[in-house]
């Protein structure tokens, strides 16, 4: 089977874009096929969201496959939260022979955040095992040993936090971190910067593992946003003068695209590629990249 | 110790409604502790149901009764006789409790008055919260002592997840953060490489339920008791 297009941009040193795009609660698919339509050929891959929030939706798995259809290559984004060992190899076995070729290990929010707080947690794995499994898939053995008929040649990523915001919470994500590129993770994509100086740091802190990098960004679309954010949201922090620029704007939108592609600029020599989460904006992402120098 | 909790009181008087006389049986052991099947508790319990009684017009024999252990069968065999005369039995225990005077009782209904929580300690007077799941498989060694099965929200065993914000758990601000907790209590011990090693997968073997154990001392009396 073919490689990982993704794998082969990082490769070649070329400098990465994904986006990421959140299945619809219900089977309606055609804005996923519109944002699709919009970003292909212009991103290298989209992210597809695995019941993002623990809000009950249309699988990551089957979106994934319609991506490839639409002429899109997906990363098939897998969190440990709703499926125990079996499912979730299994689920990587159908993930092959769908042709999905990337896969993003994640452990996945409580489903208390969501709209099914009476759901059993899960996490009988952790993103750190999920990665040793799919290494273990990769090699043609289910994570007991037991040898596959058809092995899987999916391209393994992970998250970090660059952002953390204590000594304790940042020696810890640079330690997960190891983890998982011991357990095989080939490239990571961030959680949300918005201080180039703390993405700095972190790159610094980081370089040494030689694996690529792809740092996220969000637009913002208000300042009511950024505020919730910083409130809500572990390791990101809108700095106060991203927040007035953003109030002062008399367009919000073309402020948060600015703001966006700006900031996209600054960071785009620190590492290997961009990961922007539009949250909404999915078919602003070409109009974020013209700022940033990307087209 | 295991830890409880009393079911509202509306709760109880819908599940008791069709009885005539009811006894309310507690614990002396670990709900005693916990302040919420004890001696006391009943007392509480039975002199609130006399008063709903009373208040609904309501003719209901309520009797009181406290053993040292519901979940031991000899505590229970000394009240079967008194607890045969009420219609039913209101059980203070913790679910284990229940389920075995409901056994030795039988065929007497036997109906709960807690919900049983978590095994867990005192937190300081009247809060109490969980350190064990009973996972079978203890490695609090490995973890400077704190329990990421039951303390992480989401039993990780490799560090925190990206949930976890100015040191408290993506579940609520008011928890800390299972592993902000286990990285400065190894730091405290000069031990941080230790969360730096890859944690075998979990072993969910030992939580086959129900779970048994018997003792070496069982095993031999029973084999005796077999060949005579």
């Amino acid at each position: 089977m073919a490689n990982s297009k993704l794998k082969e941009a990082l490769d070649s040193g070329k400098f990465v874009v994904t986006a990421e795009a959140g299945p619809l609660k219900g089977t309606s698919v055609t804005e996923l096929e519109e944002i699709a339509h919009t970003l292909k050929g212009k991103v290298n891959a989209l992210n597809v969201t695995d019941q993002q929030s623990s809000v009950m939706r249309l699988g990551s798995l089957a979106v994934c496959h319609l991506l490839i259809d639409w002429g899109i290559e997906p990363i098939f984004q897998m969190t440990c939260r709703d499926r125990n060992r079996i499912a979730l190899q299994s689920d990587l076995l159908s993930a092959e022979v769908l042709g999905i070729k990337n896969c993003l290990a994640l452990t996945g929010d409580l489903p208390s955040l969501g709209d099914h707080v009476q759901a059993r947690p899960v996490y009988d794995l952790d993103s750190v095992s999920l990665l040793g499994v799919i290494k273990r898939l990769n090699e043609g053995f289910d994570m007991m040993g037991n040898e596959l008929k058809g092995k899987t040649t999916l391209f393994p990523g992970a998250v970090v936090s660059p952002g953390a915001d204590t000594e304790a919470a940042f020696e810890m994500q640079i330690m997960k971190m190891e983890k998982k590129i011991q357990n095989g993770a080939q490239f990571f994509q961030t959680q949300a910067v918005f201080e180039p100086a703390v993405f700095e740091k972190f790159m610094k802190r980081v370089a040494q593992f030689k694996v690529p990098v792809l740092v996220g960004v969000i637009p913002l679309k208000s300042a009511g946003m950024a505020r919730f954010m910083n409130k809500n949201v572990a390791g990101v922090s809108v700095p106060d003068p991203l927040i007035e620029q953003i109030t002062k704007a008399k367009d919000k939108t073309a402020a948060g695209i600015e703001i966006c592609g700006n900031l996209i600029k600054e960071l785009k020599g620190m590492c290997q590629g961009v990961h922007i989460m539009a949250i909404g904006w999915e078919k602003k992402v070409p109009d974020i990249m013209a700022v940033a120098g990307l087209s | 110790m295991i830890v409880a909790e009393r079911k509202k009181l509306e709760q109880i008087t819908e599940s008791i409604k069709d009885f005539k006389s009811l006894l309310v049986l507690g614990c002396g052991t670990c709900v005693s502790v916990c302040m919420a099947g004890g001696e006391k508790e009943v007392a509480l319990l039975a002199s609130e149901l006399r008063m709903k009684n009373k208040l609904d017009g309501k003719d209901v024999n309520i009797g009181e009764a406290t053993i040292e252990r519901q979940c031991d069968k000899e505590f229970i065999q000394p009240i079967i006789e008194k607890a045969k005369s009420y219609d039913a039995v209101l059980s203070m225990a913790c679910g284990a409790g229940v389920q075995l005077a409901a056994e030795v009782l039988e065929p007497q209904r036997v109906l709960p008055a807690l919900n049983t929580r978590f095994i867990g300690v005192a937190l300081g007077e009247g809060a109490w919260t969980e350190k064990c799941r009973a996972c079978g498989n203890c490695i609090l060694g490995e973890y400077g002592g704190i329990c990421p099965m039951t303390v992480c929200a989401k039993s990780l065993v490799n560090g925190p997840c990206g949930g976890s914000k100015n040191g408290k758990c993506e579940a609520s601000q008011e928890k800390d953060c299972c592993w902000v907790l286990i990285y400065n209590r190894l730091k405290k011990q000069d031990r941080l490489d230790a969360m730096k090693r890859v944690s075998p997968y979990k072993d969910y073997g030992a939580q086959q339920h129900p779970g048994k154990v018997v003792s070496e001392f069982n095993q031999k009396a029973t084999a005796e008791a077999k060949h005579g």
